[in-house]
C-alpha cells in the first residue's frame, strides 16, 4: 500500500510559523495548491494580463485609451452574466445551450412590453425576468424531474426558443427600444463621477471590512487563520485594481469634448457588482450553495445526506435562466433594440468560453462566479483587440476558439494533476 | 425461536435494555421474499457484527433500518417504543446513522462541510462556519483522530482510512444512538483496518449502539461483541462471540445452522433455496406425457 502523502507532509506548513514567515508559509501554500491543480483564478489572471499586454504593444493609442476601456465593460457585460448563470448550470455538471436565445427571447418580451404595449420600463424588466426564470423551470422540470438529460433538453429549447423569437418580434423585423430611456441607460450611461468615487471606496472598505472580521471572530472563536499581512495582500489586490479602473473610468473619455461629456464608472458595472457579490455568497455562504457542490461533487452522497437533489438541480436551472434574462436586458440595451440575433450567434458559445476560461470545470462541483467576469472579460479583450487590429471575423472565431481549447485543456491537466495529487 | 432465547440471555446478563429491536421483519421485493421473520437487538455500548453471505439480506436489513427501503412488517422498536421508519429523515431523528461502504462523501467538499452534509448550521441565512468547525474539530478529538491535518482539507486529498474516519465521524457528529456501518474496512490496508476497527470500538465504549457489516471474521472477532449471522434472509443466529467458534459462525454462514446453534430442520426445509423443486418431477410424469399422445 502506498503511504498516505498527506500524513507525511502534515509535519511541515504548521501553523505555528512565526510572523516573518507567515507571508512565505502563505506563498508556500498557495504554490503547492496552484501545482496539485488548483489553480483558481490564475490562468485566466494571466491570460488577461497577457491579452491586454499583446494589444497594448500592437495597438498603443486606441486598445488602451479610455473610451475603449469602458467599451470593453459594455461589451462584455451580457456575456459576464450568462456565464454567471452558467456556473450555477456547469456546477451540477449539467449544460444550458439555450442560454443565449433565453436572453433574447426575455429581452423581446421586454422590448414588446416597453414600446407595443407602452408599460413602464421596471414593468419591461420584471417581465423580462419573470420569462427567464420561467424557461429555466420549464428546462429544469425537464431534467430534474423527468430526467431528461440537460443536452438534449436545452438544444431543443435553443431550437424551440429562437422560434418563440422570431414569432414574437415578427419574421426579420427588430423591436426597438430606443424610446425607453432607463432601458438605453443600463448598459450605456455612466455614474457621475462623485456617484463612481463613492461606490469605489464602498466598496474597497466593506471587502476590507468583512476580510478583517472574518479573521477576527474566527481567531476569537480559537481558530485558525490566516496572518494579518497575508490578509492585508489580498485587500490591497482588490483594492488597487477597482482604484485604478475608477480612476481610469472617471477621465474625460469623449472624443468631441465640446459636443458630448463622456465620464465616470458606467452603470452596468454597479449591476455586474451587486450580481457577483449577491451570487458569491449565495454560493459559498450558505447551505443553498454548500448542497450545489455537493450535488455536483457527488449527487449520491448528496442524496444520501438528505438533501433534495432534484429540487437543488431545478433552482439552479432558473438562476441561470434568470440571469440569461438579465444578460438579454443588457444586449437589448446596448444593441437599443432587439433582433432576431439578439441572444443568438455565439454569445452562448462565448458564455461558456467565458465560464470555462474563468476556471469554472466542465467536469462539475468546481467553479466560482467570479470565474464567469474574468473570463468574460478575456472574451471581450480578444474580441475588442482584435477588432482593432482590423482582423476580419474569419481570425477572430478561429483565435477565440483557441483560447477555449487552451482553457478547456487547462481544465483537464489541472484536474489530472488534482487527481494524482489527491486534491478535485 | 433460538435467536429469542438467545438474545434473552444476553439482556439477562448485561443487565441493559436494547437500543434498537427488530421482530419477525419481512421485506420483498417484487417476488422475492428477501427477509423472512428476522429478529435483530442491538445493545448500546456493543458491537453487532451482521455477517452473510451474499444476498442474505444484509444490505436489505440496514436499508430497512435506515428508512431507505422501509420494511412490509414487523416491529420496529427503539428505546422499547414501537416506531415506524419509512424515510432515512425519520432514522435520522431517532438517532441512527449509516456509513456506507461507497463512502458517499464529496470529494471537491472540505471536512467540515461533509460532515455537516445536508444538516448544515446556519446563522440568520448564512453558513455557521465557525460553530460547523469547532464542532469538526471536537468530533475528531473525541474520537482520537490524529492523522486529519486540517479540517479545511479537502476530502480529495485524504487516504482511505482518513475518509472512512471522517465518513465514521459524520454518523457521530449528531449525538446518534445507533451507528450501523457498512463492511468499513472492505478497501482499506492492514494498518488502517486497524485504525478504523479501534474507531469502532470506540465507537461502542462511548456507549453507541454499532452495528458492523463485515465480510472478515477476522475483524468481527477483534471488535464485535455479538455476531448476527443472516442465512437465506433469515436470522441464523444472534450469539455473543465469546460462546462461537469462527468455524462455527462460517458454518453458520454457509448452511444456516452449526449443532445446536442456527436454523432447526424443520426451519431449513421451508427455507429451500428452490421452491420449485416439487414441481420438476411433475413435468416429467409419465401420466402427463401419456395425456399428449395424439
Amino acid at each position: 500500500m502506498t503511504a498516505p502523502p498527506v500524513e507525511a507532509s502534515a509535519a511541515e506548513g504548521s501553523p505555528s510559523a512565526g510572523p516573518s514567515g507567515a507571508v512565505g508559509s502563505a506563498m508556500r501554500d498557495y504554490v503547492v495548491r496552484v501545482r496539485g491543480g488548483d489553480a483558481g483564478s490564475l490562468p485566466a489572471v494571466l491570460g488577461l494580463l497577457v491579452l491586454v499586454v499583446v494589444f497594448s504593444v500592437l495597438k498603443p493609442s486606441t486598445f488602451t485609451n479610455a473610451l475603449n476601456f469602458s467599451n470593453l465593460i459594455h461589451q462584455s457585460a451580457a456575456v459576464i452574466v450568462i456565464a454567471m448563470g452558467l456556473v450555477f448550470v456547469l456546477l451540477l455538471g449539467e449544460i444550458d445551450l439555450a442560454a443565449g436565445y433565453t436572453a433574447g427571447t426575455a429581452a423581446a418580451v421586454m422590448g414588446i412590453f416597453a414600446t407595443q404595449r407602452g408599460w413602464p420600463w421596471w414593468v419591461a424588466i420584471l417581465g423580462c425576468l419573470v420569462t427567464g426564470a420561467v424557461i429555466g423551470l420549464f428546462i429544469g422540470l425537464l431534467v430534474a424531474r423527468l430526467g431528461i438529460p440537460s443536452f438534449v433538453v436545452t438544444l431543443a429549447m435553443f431550437l424551440g426558443l429562437q422560434g418563440v423569437l422570431l414569432k414574437l418580434i415578427g419574421e426579420g423585423g427588430t423591436v426597438s427600444i430606443r424610446e425607453s430611456t432607463e432601458l438605453i441607460a443600463i448598459n450605456n450611461e455612466d455614474l457621475p463621477v462623485t456617484l463612481g468615487w463613492i461606490l469605489a471606496v464602498l466598496t474597497v472598505a466593506a471587502y476590507a471590512y468583512v476580510t478583517l472580521r472574518r479573521a477576527t471572530l474566527r481567531r476569537a472563536g480559537g481558530l485558525q487563520s490566516p496572518p494579518n499581512v497575508v490578509l492585508l495582500g489580498k485587500i490591497v489586490l482588490v483594492a488597487v485594481p477597482v482604484l485604478a479602473a475608477t480612476a481610469y473610468l472617471s477621465i474625460e473619455r469623449s472624443p468631441r469634448v465640446d459636443r458630448v461629456s463622456i465620464k465616470g464608472v458606467p452603470v452596468v458595472v454597479v449591476i455586474l457588482l451587486v450580481l457577483l457579490v449577491g451570487l458569491s455568497f449565495l454560493l459559498t455562504r450558505t447551505a443553498f450553495g454548500s448542497h450545489v457542490y455537493a450535488v455536483g461533487g457527488n449527487a449520491e452522497a448528496a442524496r444520501r445526506a438528505g438533501i433534495n437533489v432534484s429540487q437543488v438541480k431545478l433552482t439552479c436551472f432558473v438562476i441561470g435562466a434568470t440571469l440569461a434574462a438579465i444578460g438579454g436586458i443588457m444586449l437589448a440595451s446596448r444593441n437599443n433594440s432587439i433582433s432576431p440575433n439578439t441572444g443568438g450567434a455565439s454569445t452562448l458559445l462565448y458564455a461558456v468560453g467565458a465560464a470555462v476560461i474563468g476556471g469554472t470545470s466542465l467536469f462539475s462541483g468546481k467553479g466560482r462566479v467570479i470565474d464567469a467576469v474574468l473570463g468574460g472579460l478575456v472574451i471581450a479583450v480578444i474580441i475588442n483587440g482584435m477588432g482593432l487590429l482590423n482582423q476580419p471575423s474569419s481570425t477572430v472565431y478561429m483565435v477565440t476558439g483557441a483560447v477555449l481549447l487552451v482553457a478547456a485543456s487547462v481544465d483537464a491537466i489541472s484536474r489530472r494533476r488534482a487527481a494524482s495529487t489527491g486534491r478535485l | 425461536m433460538t435467536t429469542t432465547t438467545e438474545s434473552a440471555t444476553q439482556q439477562a446478563v448485561s443487565g441493559v435494555a436494547p437500543v434498537l429491536t427488530l421482530r419477525d421483519i419481512n421485506k420483498s421485493f417484487g417476488p422475492v421474499h428477501v427477509l423472512q421473520g428476522v429478529d435483530l437487538d442491538v445493545y448500546p455500548g456493543q458491537v453487532t457484527a451482521l455477517v452473510g453471505d451474499n444476498g442474505a439480506g444484509k444490505s436489505t436489513l440496514i436499508k430497512g433500518i435506515a428508512g431507505i427501503h422501509p420494511f412490509d412488517s414487523g416491529d420496529y422498536t427503539f428505546d422499547g417504543v414501537p416506531v415506524t421508519v419509512t424515510n432515512p429523515k425519520q432514522a435520522n431523528a431517532l438517532g441512527i446513522e449509516v456509513v456506507y461502504q461507497d463512502l458517499a462523501l464529496c470529494d471537491n467538499l472540505d471536512i467540515v462541510h461533509n460532515l455537516f452534509l445536508g444538516r448544515e448550521l446556519t446563522h440568520g441565512g448564512r453558513l455557521d462556519e465557525a460553530t460547523m468547525e469547532r464542532r469538526a474539530t471536537e468530533t475528531l478529538a473525541g474520537l482520537s483522530v490524529r492523522t486529519v491535518r486540517s479540517v479545511r482539507q479537502h476530502v480529495a486529498s485524504l487516504s482511505g482510512g482518513q475518509r472512512q474516519t471522517v465518513a465514521i465521524a459524520r454518523s457521530v457528529i449528531w449525538n446518534s444512538r445507533v451507528v450501523v456501518l457498512d463492511e468499513p474496512t472492505a478497501a482499506l490496508g492492514v494498518a488502517q483496518t486497524e485504525q478504523v476497527l479501534k474507531l469502532v470500538r470506540r465507537l461502542a465504549d462511548n456507549g453507541l449502539g454499532v452495528v458492523l457489516i463485515s465480510h472478515n471474521l477476522n475483524d468481527v472477532f477483534e471488535v464485535a461483541d455479538t455476531v448476527a449471522v443472516l442465512y437465506l434472509g433469515r436470522m441464523a443466529a444472534e450469539v455473543s462471540v465469546a460462546d462461537v467458534t469462527r468455524n462455527q459462525v462460517v458454518e453458520l454462514i454457509t448452511s444456516g445452522r452449526s449443532g445446536q446453534i442456527g436454523l432447526q430442520t424443520t426451519d431449513d426445509a421451508a427455507a429451500a433455496p428452490l421452491p420449485e423443486l416439487p414441481a420438476l418431477p411433475a413435468l416429467g410424469d409419465p401420466t402427463s406425457a401419456d395425456g399428449v399422445t395424439p
